[in-house]
């Protein structure tokens, strides 16, 4: 059984039909990506995983438990959470509340203080500066933050809406570099990223998205070696 | 140079500083005839003061259930002062009982407890259930619809306390062992006022630490920041929500007991006043920053104890007491005018207020 499966989602923005019957699978400590041009429904089924928005129809299973039942703050007891577009950190809050928002779900004090020390490994950055306001932090600082953030709820599936916007290059490589690193820890991923060819450099598999349907799904490679894919995403 | 200066500032900025500046020199004016004359000795000077932070530390608490529901649901809780009306007018019977028998003399301090309990949980049923009923099911609505529900709210609930309690004016029995002073320091204070400082103090260092601290305090404030990422954070945001209002509440409910300890009185139309006076502590400090309406608060009812004699008084008024609420709410109209954001609060332009 997959870890996460989504079977024939339809999602909508009032009457905008967002998702036309989205279909695809995240296996156990894969990284999975979805890629595809803006307004192409990657965020949207982001969205509907986490419960912000509710499916018209169609199925979310996280191990097999129908996750459309769960309001969005339940899901993430469920062990689904989500880093999302643009960070959204609660910037009036210091870095290590930010990060307790994370853990806000558990009760596990000791389990919560172990994963924050995990988190400043990760990120040594987060930890010089502990105690600010994470509105003062650079935008890498606040992505390394968003992600840490997302880690402190343990979660079974890490979905990230694109982490490398906004990012200087070398940032967006240390980002991707932490997405490895975890993946070969056995953080299972689901992954949206503008930028496909990083995206599928991480990625075990791959779906391409183009106005709300899974135009082609495959492995990581042959999505890279794909001609169509190639042209549309990777430049020529 | 001439030309340059009005470039930036056009007529209206120089016609309200032109009124600033009246006002200052009326302020100055006044307080310097009234010291000049003498009518007042120090330990006079010392009451209003003291009797200032008392009554602004009750304003201070209403203030504060105002700034937490504005800071989350950026939205002004009108019917705020009939939450505390609710409380303190409920426990009102529950004073006379305790009074008539001869409870409330032996063991005073217990009585009151009581008291607080009964208003505390009166005004918080009242809060959470406005929430629930009146505000929720607008909560997608435009601005302007939940503002109006608000008022429409507190009058029905100035009319149900009318219906249930009585139109009149009802006095809440005296405690016997607060009448007379305490002396602290050499300086002598009305024990009522002595016990209303404390036990606001109390309560606000209380919900500050709740704020700052606490696990639940801690996600009210990322729910006022971002309630998606509140929520994609597992926090359930209605219910923070409705901690807010149960917290603005139950200061409120403590506020009633402390207001009757210096007023007495009450009716079903009593929170009116005391309310708005509240929310104008709130935007003097700032809405949406408790320190700020606690620091709001404070100022205003020093303000309005000191003003009628400090700077009426001198002015030549002849009862300069009955424009004590007059000064209130000159008050709120000159922040409004000059200091939108409040002594605190820089946050209201930047957000979508």
């Amino acid at each position: 059984m997959a870890l996460l499966e989504l079977e024939n989602v339809h999602s909508y923005y009032g009457n905008i039909h967002a998702l036309k019957g989205i279909s695809l699978t995240v296996e156990e400590g894969e990284v999975v990506t979805l890629i595809g041009a803006n307004g192409a429904g990657k965020s949207t089924t982001l969205k509907t995983i986490s419960g912000i928005l509710q499916p018209r129809q169609g199925v979310v299973r996280l191990e097999g438990r129908n996750l459309t039942e769960y309001k969005a703050h339940e899901i993430v007891s469920q062990g689904v959470i989500q880093v999302p577009e643009g960070r959204r950190i609660f910037s009036r809050l210091s870095v290590r509340e930010n990060l307790e928002m994370g853990a806000f779900t558990r009760k596990d004090t000791a389990g919560i203080k172990a994963d924050m020390e995990k988190v400043f490994t990760l990120f040594p950055r987060l930890l010089e500066r502990e105690n600010q306001v994470a509105g003062t932090l650079s935008g890498g600082e606040q992505q390394m933050l968003a992600t840490g953030r997302g880690l402190m709820a343990r979660p079974r599936i890490l979905l990230m809406d694109e982490p490398s916007m906004g990012l200087a290059p070398v940032l967006v490589d240390l980002i991707f570099d932490t997405i490895k690193e975890l993946n070969e820890e056995g953080m299972t991923i689901l992954l949206v990223e503008q930028n496909a060819l990083l995206a599928l450099d991480v990625a075990d598999r791959g779906y391409v998205l183009e106005t709300g349907t899974i135009v082609l799904a495959g492995s990581a490679k042959e999505l890279r070696e794909n001609p169509q894919v190639k042209e549309a995403y990777l430049g020529g | 140079m001439l030309q340059r200066f009005f470039r930036k500032y056009d007529t209206t900025d120089i016609v309200m500083w032109l009124i600033g500046a009246a006002l200052a020199v009326i302020v100055i004016y006044g307080a310097a005839r009234t010291l000049a004359v003498g009518k007042y000795s120090s330990d006079v000077w010392r009451d209003f003061i003291i009797f200032g932070l008392a009554q602004g530390s009750v304003y201070a608490l209403i203030a504060l259930g105002y700034t937490l529901v504005y800071g989350i649901l950026f939205m002004i809780n009108f019917a705020h002062g009939e939450v505390f009306t609710g409380g303190v007018f409920t426990a009102y019977f529950v004073a006379v009982a305790l009074a008539n028998s001869g409870f409330s003399d032996e063991h005073w301090i217990l009585s009151l407890l009581i008291l607080l309990a009964v208003a505390v949980v009166v005004s918080m049923s009242v809060a959470v259930l406005l929430e629930r009923i009146a505000y929720r099911p607008l909560r997608n609505a435009p601005r302007l619809v939940p503002l109006i529900t608000a008022i429409g709210a507190s009058f029905f609930l100035q009319y149900t306390y009318r219906g249930l309690y009585g139109s009149g004016v009802k006095t809440y029995p005296d405690i016997k062992q607060l009448s007379g002073t305490w002396v602290f320091f050499g300086i002598r204070i009305l024990r009522t006022q002595a016990v209303v400082i404390v036990a606001s103090v109390v309560l606000m260092v209380g919900l500050y630490i709740y704020v700052q601290r606490t696990k639940a305090g801690k996600a009210m404030r990322a729910v006022a920041e971002d309630k998606e990422a509140a929520a994609l954070m597992g926090i359930d945001v209605d219910r923070v929500i409705v901690n807010t209002f149960a917290l603005g509440g139950a200061l409120a409910g403590a506020a009633g007991i402390l207001y009757a300890m210096l007023f007495k009185q009450v009716n079903a139309f009593m929170g009116f006043i005391p309310g708005i006076k509240a929310f104008t502590a709130a935007v003097l400090g700032g809405i949406g920053n408790v320190p700020g309406a606690m620091l709001g608060g404070l100022f205003l009812g020093i303000v309005e104890s000191l003003g009628p004699s400090l700077v009426l008084d001198g002015l030549g008024i002849r009862s300069p007491y009955q424009l004590k609420d007059a000064i209130a709410f000159l008050m709120l109209v000159l922040v409004l005018i000059f200091r939108p954001t409040g002594i605190l609060g820089e946050r209201l332009s930047e957000k979508k207020a």
